[in-house]
């Protein structure tokens, strides 16, 4: 026994270690390819130091950055049919579902909060990419219409944030049918003289950039998001040529005038604050402090 | 009667039987009795052929006869119901988009605006029409028109036979989401009639830019979808070999999006699809076409326009199970 305690374990730890460590503490920019420690990714906003690359957030950071003080109120969403097609690929969808509920926590690719942003009353429906790429079945929908009826409901401005590779094709035609409900959902918004404001994030394409997305008062993307309707894949595969630098990215779209402005994560809450306030007849906001995220201990974070 | 028709895979039999009724006609010139009656037993054959075959066409199947080109267009469906028909070009921003057609025109006598995507059927026009797959352009264009369409009171027609959008860099830059995005919501908030028929191949985004309307019809063999069979197979299963397997899971044929409530009705071709009687398709498509208009019309804008966006509100949340 005393050789395999004394001896061998630490041995054995010692080749592990080192290995591990790093793994959890350092992440590597998927632009640039640095390795950035984790406590300055998240003082950073997950914005990597070296060359400004947004990294992907998962919608509780989101969340949790844009609101006052990270303080804000999640909305139970009405329960969908899980798998209206019975689809089944190599894969039957219900597994593809329950894994993507295992891995992700949550029950879809969408979350529906409010709270404040800048004193102002505000309605978020934050689409979720790590589950099934953000796309948009009818649970999906259901959160955007959930959120729009929650505007009205409150008087609130609307923002949506999507994440999305498009619509999910495992519910088929009517994920196609979520692209004009959500679309009359933000419209109720916009009846009631609502702001409606977008903000997209990469990536934000197919049927999600086809419909709602685009139809904000006000769009606002995030530097580097890829937005666009076809995959980039797709349309070289149809022209068979390369695609031009920077296509499909926000600053392309900004010069396209497709959206109105391109804001670096760290100033997102105040321009929010900003055109909810401005939109609404109000005052400023008072003094908004940067956002700030809580730095969690190294050892307990894990998954985020 | 299938001279120089373009014969899909599963209908060879059909056409085998059918080429030697048309060699036996040939002989019958020459004075034989006996072969009218080979004939007729053998025309009796064929429809007993088509009526098997395509009581039970697979999803796939139905995509290859939804495609077929020799089914009929947009524009000959406008041909050949629309009086007057005066195309209206441009989006007023770029320019003119020829994959989606449009126009004043009157139905059984009625002014009506109606838009089409157009695939061309042969190699000059499909080039010109982008073998109806749509830019920002044509979209815009459908929502000037709808909007149009809207201003002076006069119903929407809409047929819907895209592959879907065109994915090029020149749609992307100009806006090709924005602009499908603006025509479903243009669509969405007319107080006026639309009636929206699936007529061959329903595709994606595409597709919807013209088809959120107060009544949705739908030709028996055609397919409405949100990929394509084929893009669905290369993603899903990595293999577009597998098209037939997503054909199916995809829930793409008329039966099916009845079943979703997804359309309203399902329009029956003649035995052994539209192509095989472009004629008699018009004629059925015409009829119903005019009964759904018939329908709205009554009613007055806000009423059309708030059942049209509650009918979208609802899609897959009630009705199925």
């Amino acid at each position: 026994m005393n050789w395999l305690t004394n001896y061998v374990r630490p041995k054995l730890q010692a080749l592990v270690r080192p290995k591990e460590i790093p793994d959890n503490l350092w992440s590597k920019c998927p632009a640039c390819g640095h390795m950035v420690f984790h406590r300055d990714l998240e003082r950073d906003l997950h914005v990597c130091q070296h060359c400004g690359h947004h990294l992907r957030l998962s919608v509780t950071k989101r969340l949790g950055m844009l609101f006052d003080d990270g303080k804000y109120q999640r909305i139970e969403l009405p329960k969908t049919l899980d798998d209206p097609l019975k689809f089944r690929d190599q894969k039957r969808y219900v597994d593809r579902l329950k894994d993507a509920r295992v891995k992700t926590g949550e029950h879809d690719a969408i979350v529906v909060a409010h709270g404040r942003i800048g004193s102002n009353n505000v309605v978020v429906a934050a689409f979720n990419f790590e589950f099934q790429g953000g796309s948009m079945g009818v649970a999906v929908g259901e959160g955007v219409v959930a959120a729009a009826e929650l505007a009205v409901l409150q008087d609130a401005p609307l923002i949506v944030i999507p994440a999305s590779g498009g619509a999910r094709m495992q519910e088929g035609i009517l994920s196609l049918m979520q692209m004009a409900r959500t679309t009359v959902a933000v419209d109720k918004v916009k009846e009631k003289r609502l702001p409606y404001i977008v903000l997209l994030t990469d990536p934000t394409t197919g049927g999600v950039s086809a419909s709602f997305a685009m139809l904000g008062d006000i769009a606002i993307a995030e530097p580097g998001a890829v937005i666009g309707f076809a995959g980039a894949r797709v349309i070289e595969n149809t022209i068979r040529e390369k695609l031009p630098e920077g296509f499909q990215k926000a600053e392309y779209l900004l010069e396209k005038g497709m959206i109105d402005m391109v804001v670096h994560r760290k100033d997102l809450r105040q321009t929010l604050a900003r055109l909810v306030s401005l939109l609404r007849h109000r005052g400023p906001a008072g003094d908004l402090v940067p956002m700030a995220v809580d730095v969690p201990d190294i050892y307990v974070d894990d998954d985020e | 009667m299938s001279g120089g028709m373009h014969v899909l895979d599963f209908e060879k039999p059909i056409a085998e039987i059918e080429g030697k009724i048309e060699e036996l006609r040939r002989l019958t010139d020459t004075g034989d009795v006996n072969v009218a009656d080979e004939v007729g037993r053998l025309q009796v054959k064929v429809d007993r052929l088509l009526r098997s075959t395509y009581a039970k066409l697979t999803p796939w199947q139905k995509t290859q006869v939804a495609r077929h080109p020799d089914r009929p267009h947009a524009l000959d469906y406008i041909n050949a119901l629309i009086e007057d028909f005066t195309p209206l070009a441009g989006d007023r921003c770029f320019g003119e988009d020829q994959a989606i057609v449009g126009g004043l025109g009157r139905f059984r006598g009625s002014s009506v605006v109606i838009l089409g995507n157009e695939q061309g059927n042969d190699t000059q026009s499909r080039l010109a029409r982008n073998f109806g797959m749509a830019k920002p352009e044509g979209y815009r264009k459908a929502k000037r028109l709808m909007e149009m369409a809207n201003h002076f009171g006069i119903p929407v027609i809409t047929l819907v036979d895209t592959k879907g959008a065109y994915p090029g860099v020149d749609a992307e830059a100009r806006g090709q989401a924005e602009a499908i995005a603006r025509s479903i919501e243009a669509a969405l908030n007319l107080r006026v009639p639309m009636v929206t028929a699936i007529i061959g191949e329903g595709g994606s985004g595409g597709a919807i830019a013209l088809a959120a309307g107060n009544t949705v019809l739908m030709l028996e063999h055609a397919i409405y979808s949100v990929i394509s069979p084929e893009g669905c197979a290369s993603i899903l299963w990595r293999s577009s070999d597998a098209a037939k397997d997503a054909a199916t899971a995809l829930k793409l044929t008329a039966q099916d999006l009845l079943a979703l409530k997804v359309i309203d009705q399902i329009v029956p071709e003649p035995l052994g699809g539209a192509h095989r009687n472009r004629e008699q398709t018009i004629r059925t498509l015409s009829m119903a076409l005019d009964a759904a208009l018939g329908e709205l019309t009554p009613n007055e804008g806000g009423v059309l326009r708030a059942k049209r966006r509650e009918k979208f509100l609802d899609m897959g949340r009630v009705g199925l199970e």
